[in-house]
């Protein structure tokens, strides 16, 4: 195991590098000085911006401003943003929890719903269940997130008041943001009703930002389900005479899970693009509208710094998702 | 001015429900983050609105609601008669707001007037780097040039000495840059190796005490009760930062905010329907033109933009691309400020007779461009749609329109060009209130390869604004300001489109708010019923 988990991690390092590279090229190739977008209409003299230019380091060649950056992320230094004057690093670790808080309980709404309907669909092919959970699937997946997060408002929030509109936590629970996951800071808060709060405030998101990956999930059980249930083991099994719930959940389940769990990983950069819209609507204080406002504000070290982070989870949930599927097919280990 | 409250009905005066927050919050659905708390750092309306505005004060203020100056943090002020000089009598037992890091052990005097401005022309002050400090506004209204040194006459008298009289400096003194900082604070901020906390956990003189930021999340602010002028009627304040307009509205309908900034124009009538909701409304600070480049023929010939001008049908603009959230622009100010000329007659619109002017002066088959901005502005809010308009327009009168767009970035500095070909959709928002503001930067001889989209200097137009510029007279610089707008609509450098109209939404129970008119969201006197 320690080899095969060596081995992965061994390809991170041209990943990183790859990554460091794109992140920088990116947000250069864009058309727009940063610089000129700063001063907007009112533009600035040229003594003004060569004194800019210099003071952020443009005028150095590419290959040398490359180069700073690159020193500058070994040694963990991810630059200051343009707009706020704070650290990168700072910005993206105070908004980050926001987004794995969300992208968690999207990912467990996602599996937990997607799971055992695809099992339930599989087992049911043809029937009603069956086709009302495909079909809905498909609704799912091609629902506009934007559209769907305010049609829920609207509804549940709006007309229905079962639900907080937007934010976190109502406005009247005040307490250090000490761990960023809001569940975990409202239950440490001691406050009576912040976690039930923190939990309302979940609901709407949850469901927004963990529909599509619930609709994909689903059908892709189903799928593998399927094609497992009409292996020749399955057939034996029956025949020896064990029980469906135990043929389903163990022997066909497990080996379905591969595709699966695949699908899943995948998920996590569906995910992060489905963020951005949902944590603008619902005021969501994460790291996806962080990107957007900084891509338009030309807010370089922003731009670069968080591709890079965010390159790196889904390296880790890559790597994450690797080992799993050792841990469910010991086979793959020793390829 | 025209100020126009509608209110249509009060139902249930719900206060905010339980899950929101107690009745002595005001909630403010805000439309983004600020960039910050220092606001001399920085540019943006919505930085300041957080910052300058609860948290700290200025030598002279803005009267909410006007564009007058009136005394703040400087009882008084005097200019000396040459102009060269600018005195203020600053206000005594004024004190900063503390924190967990800081108490202020003495009150506001001229040593914080003095670091407030020096930390941002002099290279050498220790704070002058602090934060990426750029300083924005600082050189963008030209104040390093403008002043020569600061003098502390005593404790409580500051003279800046000027290279040279300029009348606006005083409105300058008003402007969010121009926030009085405690230098007591920065020095212990920087003694102890944090003085990045100036900008994070700042500490001023306002009438709100900053108490806790979450980005993108929430900002919280507590009544500072030992303010010097008449305390704030809310115990606290809370920006819940709300990116979307739909959202910020449902909010208000949902009882989580009390006022919401920025509405969807498509929003607007339901809300002036709905009873929950309060719509108020002023013309913006702002102005949306077209500018000719004046210097390449056609354009070089005032008949010619005028006959062009004449060809637009601002009304169809007004209602297609501002759904009736604008009003026509006659000329380069707007009504809401000073010396606004009332008496210009605009251009008719009459595409018969700009074409008959354009073949008297020899214009036929013209094939012109029309630059059309790639983003939204208070004061055009979909130019390619404004540009598509024009292109009809300009099409009955024989004149073929081509439609270019270019990055932001990009779009403003082709712009600036001096060769730049064809007309170019831009505009502004006032600074200050000043009419040097809008004349001198965006028609002023010195803005041409810059902020003068038009590239034009005419010398009649730039000997009155420049003497406007250096008279301490009020009323000779309204007189002097007048006539240049009479000279700016003889000689047509721009087609004035439209100044915005700013809207602002609120729940029946908010009482005392006032629009700003230089677009600020000030609640220092606004209260809950």
């Amino acid at each position: 195991m320690l080899k095969f988990l060596l081995s992965r991690l061994l390809t991170f390092v041209p990943t990183f590098i790859g990554v460091t590279l794109i992140s920088f090229a990116f947000i250069r190739v864009l058309p727009g000085d940063p610089i000129i977008v700063m001063a907007g209409e009112r533009g600035m003299t040229d003594e003004r911006y060569a004194e800019l230019t210099a003071q952020y380091g443009f005028d150095k060649p590419m290959t040398v401003q490359f180069w700073d950056y690159l020193t500058g992320v070994l040694q963990g230094d991810l630059g200051q943003s343009f707009v706020t004057k704070r650290p990168v690093w700072d910005e993206f670790f105070s908004l980050f929890p926001a987004t794995l808080e969300l992208s968690v309980c999207a990912m467990i709404f996602a599996v937990g719903l997607g799971l055992p309907a695809g099992v339930i669909a599989a087992v049911n092919r043809g029937k009603l269940f069956d086709r009302t959970l495909m079909s809905a699937a498909l609704v799912g997946y091609s629902m506009p997130i934007f559209w769907w997060a305010l049609l829920l408002i609207i509804v549940f929030s709006g007309q229905l008041q079962w639900t907080p509109v937007s934010g976190r936590i109502d406005l009247i629970y005040y307490f250090s943001d000490a761990t960023g996951f809001m569940l975990i800071d409202s239950i440490r808060s001691g406050q009576d009703g912040a976690l039930w709060s923190a939990i309302r405030h979940l609901i709407l998101p949850t469901i927004v930002l963990g529909t599509i990956p619930l609709a994909v999930i689903a059908r892709q059980t189903r799928s593998a389900m399927l094609e497992v249930l009409g292996e020749d083991y399955i057939r034996t099994a029956r025949a020896k005479g064990l029980s469906p719930l135990r043929i389903n959940s163990v022997h066909a389940l497990r080996n379905a899970l591969i595709p699966v769990v695949t699908v899943i990983g995948l998920s996590v950069g569906t995910l992060l693009a489905g963020a951005i819209l949902t944590e603008t609507i619902f005021s969501w204080p994460g790291i996806g509208k962080w990107m957007v406002d900084s891509i338009f504000r030309r807010d370089y070290p922003v731009v670069q710094g968080g591709l890079l982070l965010i390159a790196v989870m889904v390296m880790i949930v890559n790597l994450t998702v690797d080992v799993l599927y050792g841990i469910i097919n010991p086979k793959i280990r020793k390829r | 001015m025209s100020l126009k409250m509608k209110f249509l009905g009060l139902t249930a005066a719900i206060a905010l429900t339980a899950g929101s927050a107690s009745a002595q919050a005001l909630v403010y659905c805000s439309e983004g983050s600020p960039e910050g708390f220092d606001p001399a750092l920085y540019t943006s309306g919505t930085t300041f609105d957080a910052s300058s505005h609860p948290i700290y004060n200025r030598l002279v203020e803005f009267k909410v609601g006007t564009t007058e100056v009136i005394p703040g943090l400087a009882e008084s002020w005097s200019v000396s008669e040459d102009g060269m000089t600018l005195t203020f009598n600053l206000r005594r037992g004024v004190q900063f707001h503390s924190n967990d890091m800081f108490t202020p052990t003495r009150d506001f005097n001229a040593d914080d007037v003095i670091f407030s401005f020096d930390r941002q022309g002099n290279a050498e002050n220790p704070y002058n780097s602090v934060s990426g400090g750029t300083w924005e506004y600082f050189g963008g209204m030209d104040m390093g040039s403008l002043i020569e040194s600061i003098e502390k006459v005593d404790d409580y008298t500051v003279t800046f000495h000027l290279t040279r009289p300029e009348a606006p400096i005083v409105a300058n003194m008003a402007m969010d840059f121009a926030s009085i900082v405690s230098k007591e604070y920065a020095d212990a901020m920087m003694a102890a190796g944090t003085p990045e906390m100036l900008n994070q956990a700042p500490i001023g003189t306002g009438p709100f005490q900053f108490q806790a930021y979450q980005k993108d999340a929430v900002i919280r602010y507590l009544r500072n009760d030992n303010y010097w002028g008449d305390p704030a009627r809310v115990e606290s304040l809370i920006f819940a930062i709300t990116p979307d307009a739909s959202v910020r509205y449902q909010k208000i309908q949902a009882g989580e905010c009390h006022v919401m900034a920025y509405p969807n124009p498509a929003d607007i009538s339901a809300m002036q329907e709905d009873a929950g909701t309060v719509v108020m409304e002023q013309e913006g600070l702002n102005v949306g033109y077209l500018a000719y480049n004046t210097t390449q023929a056609p354009f070089d010939n005032a008949n010619v933009r005028r006959a062009l001008n004449m060809a637009i049908d601002k009304q169809a603009i007004i209602d297609v691309v501002f759904q009736g959230s604008g009003q026509i622009a006659k000329n380069p100010i707007p009504p809401t400020m000073w010396s606004y000329n009332d008496a210009i007659v605009d251009d008719p619109y009459d595409p018969a007779a700009a074409r008959a002017m354009l073949e008297a002066e020899g214009v036929t088959d013209l094939s012109m461009k029309i630059w059309a901005m790639p983003v939204q502005r208070p004061y055009n809010p979909n130019a390619r749609r404004m540009a598509e308009l024009m292109q009809a327009d300009f099409a009955e009168v024989g004149v073929d329109v081509e439609i270019v767009s270019y990055e932001w970035g990009e779009y403003l500095s082709r712009s600036r060009e001096l060769n730049r070909d064809g007309a170019v959709l831009l505009g502004w928002t006032g600074d200050n209130g000043d009419p040097d503001n809008f004349l001198a930067v965006l028609l002023g001889c010195e803005g041409v390869e810059a902020s003068n989209r038009a590239q034009w200097c005419h010398q009649p137009f730039e000997d009155l604004i420049q003497a406007a510029k250096v008279s301490n007279d009020p009323a000779e610089r309204t007189r002097l300001y007048e006539e240049a707008q009479v000279v700016f609509k003889e000689q047509a450098p721009w087609a004035t489109i439209a100044h915005s109209v700013v809207y602002m939404v609120m729940r029946p129970e908010v009482d005392g708010y006032v629009v700003h008119p230089l677009g600020g969201h000030i609640f220092n006197q606004v209260g809950l019923n």
